[in-house]
């Protein structure tokens, strides 16, 4: 773990009567890709744009390496910003636009000459120096926007959605570029998106949000498998969210069966939620070989697997599975303790 | 059949539209005073033109006020779209619809309330209150040339300089100026265009002083029609002409809305 570079603390912006950000708290360190997800309107742009420095904090403080950033404008913070839809000066050429920031410290002319080439080459743009930047494709003016942040050498680089604009297979290239450059240059990458697929792709630390608050923060796969709450847990990835109780630790019990899982902790009938993820039921054949049993309701072809929604005495499932089972037929489900994730009854932390 | 009656159509319109500035062009290398016969070709009225020292007054009252009331329009013009761009939307609609307001309000009206405005102030009617009126009345179409390029502008394109590290001076000389400069420029054209063109509220605000061109021609006329006015309306009319081609393809480029 590297030293904590960004620390929000009780971080809150309202506008009018909404609160679009909501007493956050957050540390963030060096070298960390650190991801705010969340359905729009969630907070995520405003915290971002609070780090930048467009938006003021109407409480809470900012540090940045220990120290309070609350009051320095946005130009004199060691940040770039990468922009939704790029931002870029559209009377300025390629080389221009990377220039820009070198100019402004006033660098000497044959540094900015180097500096703005070598960025152009990680980039991939070489050659596009002379070129005005509406002549480029999205994806190649998503290169330069990045390029013009990086050329300055920050310490952060904020990015607002920066795939939201390109087509979908551009935009898988982009993620692993972009993943490339961040292992490169060393630096925290704090990146904005609606995108829980490429929330879990690209980050270290995946920070959840709703409402202005905090869901949850952990890494991909903490995430991913151990959702803190139903919003959690229907955000990231498909899910079965069923309603339990926890007669004992170990133990949890819905629709007249109980099964076997791998939490503790909670109170003796405690009201849980459970997450079963789709592609952790297994099915077989002879339903009285299953814990639960049912009927095949609807098969969908999806490529790598099959997905079948499966009709209980209680309630549906969604299942993931490489094999096919035909509408109709009457199956076993079975689940593993550990693919049991047991959460905290409530919709969301408001 | 049709396509013949079409163009027949259109050439008439055409020829009714134009046929007076023909007219006017023509009699203009007319030898002959007399207005009705033709008597060979000269250019001995573009000559006198320039001999006569009232209308090389006159011309210098048009270009200068032109001049300057195209910078100040400019100027103000700019700083005010760039004001309402960043109003909020109940805001920016009302001060629009002021803004559009002298637009579409007959000359004539304008020409004679700021003349009354003038008087009651206590200012002598002259080259500085027709400077004013030229002001006042080319501000709506800078704004209105302005505008459609601030909004074309990505809304974090001023963000994206302070990031950098411009401060917000810097940010609006380098970076938001140059951006819109297309529709600064157009605006600046169009300023310049009316400026030129305008005959009624200059009449009523320029005074005895300052007579420009369009008022010396309209004085003229009124002493009975000598062909140099046929040579200077010519002028003019070539001037606004040029100045329209040069606002239009600028237009062309999708640079600009208006018109």
């Amino acid at each position: 773990m590297g030293k904590v570079l960004i620390e929000l603390k009780n971080l809150t912006k309202r506008y009018g009567d909404m609160t679009a950000v909501d007493h956050i708290n957050l540390t963030i360190r060096e070298n960390e890709f650190v991801t705010l997800l969340g359905p729009s309107g969630c907070g995520k742009t405003t915290t971002l744009r609070m780090i930048g420095g467009f938006e003021e904090p109407d409480e809470g403080e900012i540090y940045f390496e220990g120290k309070l950033l609350n009051n320095v404008p946005p130009y004199k913070r060691n940040i770039n910003t990468v922009f939704q839809r790029y931002a870029l000066f559209t009377h300025l050429n390629v080389f221009e636009n990377v220039a820009f920031g070198l100019r402004i410290k006033k660098v000497p002319k044959h540094e900015i000459e180097q500096r703005v080439k070598r960025m152009l080459k990680m980039v991939d743009l070489e050659g596009f120096e002379k070129r005005y930047v509406d002549s480029l494709s999205g994806g190649q003016q998503q290169r330069v926007a990045i390029a013009r942040a990086l050329v300055n050498e920050p310490k952060v680089l904020l990015l607002d959605e920066p795939l939201g604009a390109l087509d979908l297979k551009l935009r898988k290239e982009m993620q692993i570029e972009l993943l490339d450059m961040q292992r490169r240059v060393g630096i925290t990458f704090i990146y904005v998106t609606h995108d829980q697929e490429e929330a879990l792709t690209m980050s270290d630390t995946v920070v959840v949000m709703n409402k202005g608050v905090i869901q949850q923060v952990g890494t991909p796969q903490d995430i991913y498998n151990e959702p803190i709450n139903r919003f959690v847990a229907d955000f990231i990835g498909e899910s079965n969210i069923i309603e339990a109780t926890m007669p004992e630790d170990f133990k949890v019990a819905f629709d007249g069966v109980v099964l076997d899982c791998v939490d503790k902790g909670f109170e003796p009938n405690e009201p849980v939620d459970i997450v079963i993820r789709p592609e952790d039921i297994r099915i077989v054949t002879n339903p009285d070989e299953g814990m639960i049993k049912g009927t095949v309701t609807s098969v969908v072809f999806k490529g790598v697997h099959y997905e079948m929604l499966i009709q209980s005495d209680y309630r549906e499932y969604m299942v993931h599975r490489t094999m096919m089972f035909p509408v109709g037929s009457v199956v076993g489900m079975n689940i593993q303790p550990a693919d049991i994730q047991v959460m905290k009854r409530g919709e969301a932390i408001e | 059949m049709m396509k013949v009656a079409k163009k027949i159509y259109m050439g008439l319109l055409y020829l009714f539209l134009y046929a007076p500035i023909i007219v006017l062009i023509v009699f203009s290398f007319n030898e002959s005073k007399s207005r009705g016969h033709w008597g060979g070709f000269t250019l001995k009225w573009y000559a006198e033109l320039f001999r006569d020292r009232q209308i090389r007054e006159a011309l210098y009252y048009t270009l200068l006020v032109a001049v300057l009331s195209t910078v100040i329009s400019t100027i103000v013009g700019t700083l005010a779209a760039l004001g309402i761009h960043n109003m909020s939307k109940l805001g920016r609609t009302v001060v629009l619809n002021i803004n559009n307001l002298p637009v579409l309000n007959p000359d004539i009206v304008t020409g004679v309330a700021l003349m009354t405005l003038f008087i009651s102030m206590g200012l002598e009617l002259g080259l500085v209150t027709m400077l004013i009126a030229h002001v006042v009345f080319s501000i709506p179409y800078v704004i209105l040339s302005v505008l459609p390029k601030l909004r074309q502008l990505n809304k974090h394109t001023a963000e994206a300089a302070l990031d950098l590290g411009a401060t917000p001076s810097y940010a609006l000389r380098k970076v938001i100026l140059p951006e819109i400069m297309p529709g600064i420029v157009s605006g600046a054209l169009m300023a310049f265009t009316l400026s030129i063109d305008d005959f009624v509220i200059s009449f009523f605000t320029a005074g005895t002083e300052a007579t420009n061109l369009s008022i010396l021609i309209y004085s003229m006329a009124k002493r009975g029609v000598k062909p140099t006015i046929n040579a200077l309306s010519t002028l003019m009319f070539i001037t606004i002409v040029v100045l329209m081609l040069i606002i239009n393809k600028k237009s062309d480029k999708g640079e600009n809305l208006l018109l």
